[in-house]
């Protein structure tokens, strides 16, 4: 009953959602107060429809309700609570269903806060909002059904994919798809504005916190992800240029480019005509990314889908969105008002650079991962594009983008004078040189990528701290001066600060764990020792294990330090029911300087383990980078200027401190 | 400097950046893909010693022998050639006789296919789907009914 309430509501929603985009454009474009008053309503109703359509898809999995099938197909009673919750996204029809949930979320905060809009602006976003509600909820209910009931009910489920019942792959699809989906908000203000004709500094305000909240979540998904792939797929790797993770990817890089151009139009009105195109693409890659992963296009963990009628269907979704929305762009933009103007050497210039580099990015990780699915469809060949090639193009086109980090974010407005701006940074430029040649020093004719690297990581981090303590005017001014300044600095500035410098934090354990990353595969019986990095790794004994929902063999490995005992990892081997698949634990011994990283392997002839080894040097470093990313992208958000000065549309840019 | 020259300054730098890209992109695309074959399509090709590709098929039943230590032997057939392979490491949880596998390595000169990476199946259900394309070409595995004969 449950479901069949489950099912109409999701109906219900697909109707609202069809007026809720209809009537506020027409509203919108006759000048109709009150269709144009309809929309938040609607808004709010479709959100109520599609929350008590997820609730009771929960609801059947917490109480492992196997008539409806998509239960049956991916839980089963013995699974942990946490998977049951986890289940309802860990397949197919539940996975559109949390998008349909978020993008609803995303529309009723935006009717709900956006109070201080222009009326007609709100309605159109929201109208738009619908509109991708519609398409989505659409699919849901024809090619997608996640209430379809079985008859005869089956007494057991078959359980979900071992390696997704994982805590941190339970949170890495909703953080993901926030990500995804709050670019939406973004894509709708840019569809809105063009409809308006109108793109001005107050319009940049509300942009910017959507798809600064987006690419936070983001961040947090992809780095989530890569967490997981690090320590579950046991291979020691994070990140594999899989196209999968390619697909999170890119709609990140253009996020960020997104998040640094909306600047340039809130502070002096120029790069609007890109920074609505820039919405589009970002979304575009969105919903690229939800096709690939969704379509069954790409074969991994992700393709839950194998009806090749869905992916058609998410295609002609794909290709209506960006394709009506670049039309629109051609048509409209032209219409668009030029705005400020700034010489090459500027803010702006920084902010045009750091675009550039970032789209070209974004276009060689979208070429690499596309190429291969248009040669087979061209010639039929199969190839694999693998990190050779994303190490050959993402690579040299980020680094010039990353040195140049420091000194965009010292230049002035609309001219700047570049001497001046590396003249404050000769300290943060001296330190990380310092680190490249102690580097160089320390690892005699190593590839030049370490010094390099290490130096880079370390400039950007000195080169935040650099910009904090010239704007404090720390050391030229008294400390309590310096002190009530920093507590005086926008929390933007500071948020700028902290994710350039986790940014450097991450580039520095990439480096680390790419060029310095110890493997070592060995043929161990219990008692015995082998070497990795600075540690010793002895291989204690094999003990049965059983788990809630799995049983299997736990090796006990120690770690020690010369001849002294730090910590004992196990290492696991799974087997789940119902179908017996089997899965590695890692065993992982973490500090900030490494991670010692033990898997057990198969047993050999002569009954001994083939155990792999890694040390993974400074490798937490990636994650504790984007966490601070994230930090810094929420510190920003809580900016006094989105609480406050948001609303008022006349209020001038000029005035408002650089950032 | 003009409105005018500053407006070309910007887009020459573009342009400059974007011709980087895509001669890197082109560059890398030449040099660092690799092919997908099954063992029939390695011997026909001629496929010289050294160039590096992705083998797929089945790992032949009674075929894996573990020659002591960490290197494995096993042979990977398409029902209608076989390739014998040579992998140092630790075999994926899903590698087992008679099921889908995926190697990448190189040919050495005796015709061994020393594999630095081993890829199986994700799930019971689940063939690679490059695999599973090509031995439908051969007529030897059909969706739904697992590999024949």
């Amino acid at each position: 009953m449950i479901a069949e309430i489950g099912h109409f509501a999701l109906i219900l929603a697909l109707a609202v959602a069809a007026y809720q985009t209809l009537v506020p454009l027409m509203g919108a474009a006759r000048g109709n107060r009150q269709m144009i008053a309809s929309a938040v309503p609607a808004t709010l109703i479709q959100l109520v429809l599609v929350y008590v359509a997820f609730a009771a898809l929960t609801h059947a999995y917490l109480i492992s309700d196997f008539s409806v099938q998509n239960v049956f197909e991916n839980s089963h009673s013995a699974k942990p609570l946490l998977y049951k919750i986890s289940g309802v996204w860990g397949n197919h029809e539940g996975s559109m269903l949390l998008w349909v949930f978020i993008l609803a979320s995303f529309g009723g905060a935006v009717a709900i806060f956006g109070e201080n809009l222009p009326p007609t602006l709100r309605a159109r976003v929201l109208a738009v909002q619908g509109s991708i509600g519609f398409a989505f909820l659409l699919f849901i209910v024809v090619a997608s059904n996640p209430f379809a009931r079985l008859n005869p009910v089956p007494i057991e489920g078959n359980g979900l994919n071992p390696v997704l019942q994982d805590p941190a792959l339970a949170f890495h699809p909703p953080f993901l798809y926030a990500g995804y989906v709050g670019l939406s908000v973004a894509f709708s203000f840019a569809i809105a504005a063009l409809i308006d004709g109108k793109v001005d500094a107050a319009w940049a305000r509300w942009v910017r916190p959507w798809t600064l909240a987006a690419w936070m979540f983001l961040t947090i998904g992809i780095s989530m992800g890569s967490w997981w792939a690090y320590y579950e797929l046991g291979w020691g790797g994070w990140w594999f240029w899989d196209p999968v993770e390619n697909a999170s990817f890119m709609p990140w890089l253009v996020a960020t480019a997104l998040l640094h151009s909306a600047i340039v139009v809130e502070k002096r009105n120029a790069l609007k005509v890109w920074t609505v195109l820039l919405s589009i693409l970002a979304f575009s890659l969105s919903l690229l990314g939800t096709f690939l992963v969704r379509s069954g296009v790409l074969t991994s963990v992700h393709a839950f889908a194998v009806d090749p009628a869905r992916g058609v269907f998410i295609l002609a979704i794909l290709c209506f969105f960006i394709g009506g929305a670049l039309t629109l762009f051609a048509w409209r933009a032209p219409t668009l008002k030029a705005g400020g103007f700034f010489s090459p050497i500027s803010r702006e210039g920084g902010l045009v650079l750091n675009n550039l580099f970032l789209c070209a990015a974004c276009a060689s990780v979208l070429i690499g991962t596309l190429y291969p699915l248009a040669l087979e469809i061209v010639t039929g060949e199969k190839i694999s594009v693998g990190p050779p090639y994303f190490n050959l193009t993402f690579g040299p086109i980020m680094l010039p983008l990353l040195l140049l980090v420091p000194i965009g974010s010292q230049l002035s407005w609309k001219r700047a004078d570049l001497f001046a701006a590396l003249q404050r940074l000769w300290a943060a430029a001296a330190l990380a040189i310092g680190l490249g040649v102690l580097v160089l020093i320390a690892t005699e004719r190593g590839p030049w990528l370490a010094p390099f690297g290490m130096a880079l990581g370390a400039w950007l981090i000195f080169g935040s701290l650099a910009d904090l303590a010239n704007r404090i005017a720390l050391f030229s001014a008294p400390l309590p001066t310096s002190l009530s300044r920093l507590a005086g600095l926008p929390r933007s500035s500071l948020g700028m600060t902290s994710a350039h410098a986790g940014l450097g934090l991450m580039i520095i354990g990439i480096i680390a764990i790419t060029l310095w990353k110890v493997e070592h595969i060995v043929a161990m019986k219990p008692g015995e020792r082998a070497d990795i990095g600075h540690y010793t790794v002895q291989f204690v004994a094999e003990t049965p294990l059983t788990g809630e929902n799995y049983t299997g063999r736990a090796g006990q490995f120690r770690i020690l330090r010369g001849d002294s005992e730090i910590a004992t990892v196990v290492s696991e081997k799974r087997e789940f029911k119902p179908m017996g698949t089997p899965t590695t634990e890692v065993g992982l011994y973490q500090t900030l300087a490494g991670d010692v990283y033990v898997v057990m392997g198969d047993r050999t002839a002569d009954g001994a383990r083939v155990v792999r080894l890694y040390f993974n040097p400074l490798v937490s470093l990636i994650w504790l980078g984007a966490l601070i990313m994230f930090f810094g992208g929420a510190l920003s958000l809580t900016d006094r200027r989105y609480r406050v000065g948001a609303p008022k549309r006349k209020l001038t840019p000029a005035g408002v401190p650089a950032e | 400097m003009t409105r005018k020259q500053k407006r070309l300054a910007v887009i020459a730098g573009g342009l400059a950046i974007l011709g980087l890209a895509a001669g890197l992109v082109l560059f890398a695309l030449r040099d660092s893909i690799v092919f997908f074959y099954t063992p029939s399509e390695i011997s026909e090709k001629n496929v010289l010693p050294g160039t590096r590709l992705r083998l797929g098929g089945l790992v032949e039943e009674g075929s894996i022998s573990k020659a002591g230590g960490t290197t494995v032997s096993f042979v990977v057939t398409d029902t209608i050639k076989t390739l014998n392979v040579s992998y140092t490491g630790q075999l994926p949880d899903l590698f087992r006789e008679g099921q889908g596998v995926v190697a990448e390595g190189v040919l050495d000169a005796s015709g061994v296919f020393i594999a630095d990476t081993v890829l199986a199946k994700h799930d019971e259900n689940y063939m690679p789907k490059d695999l599973a394309d090509k031995l439908k070409e051969k007529g030897v595995w059909q969706d739904g009914k697992g590999a024949g004969p």
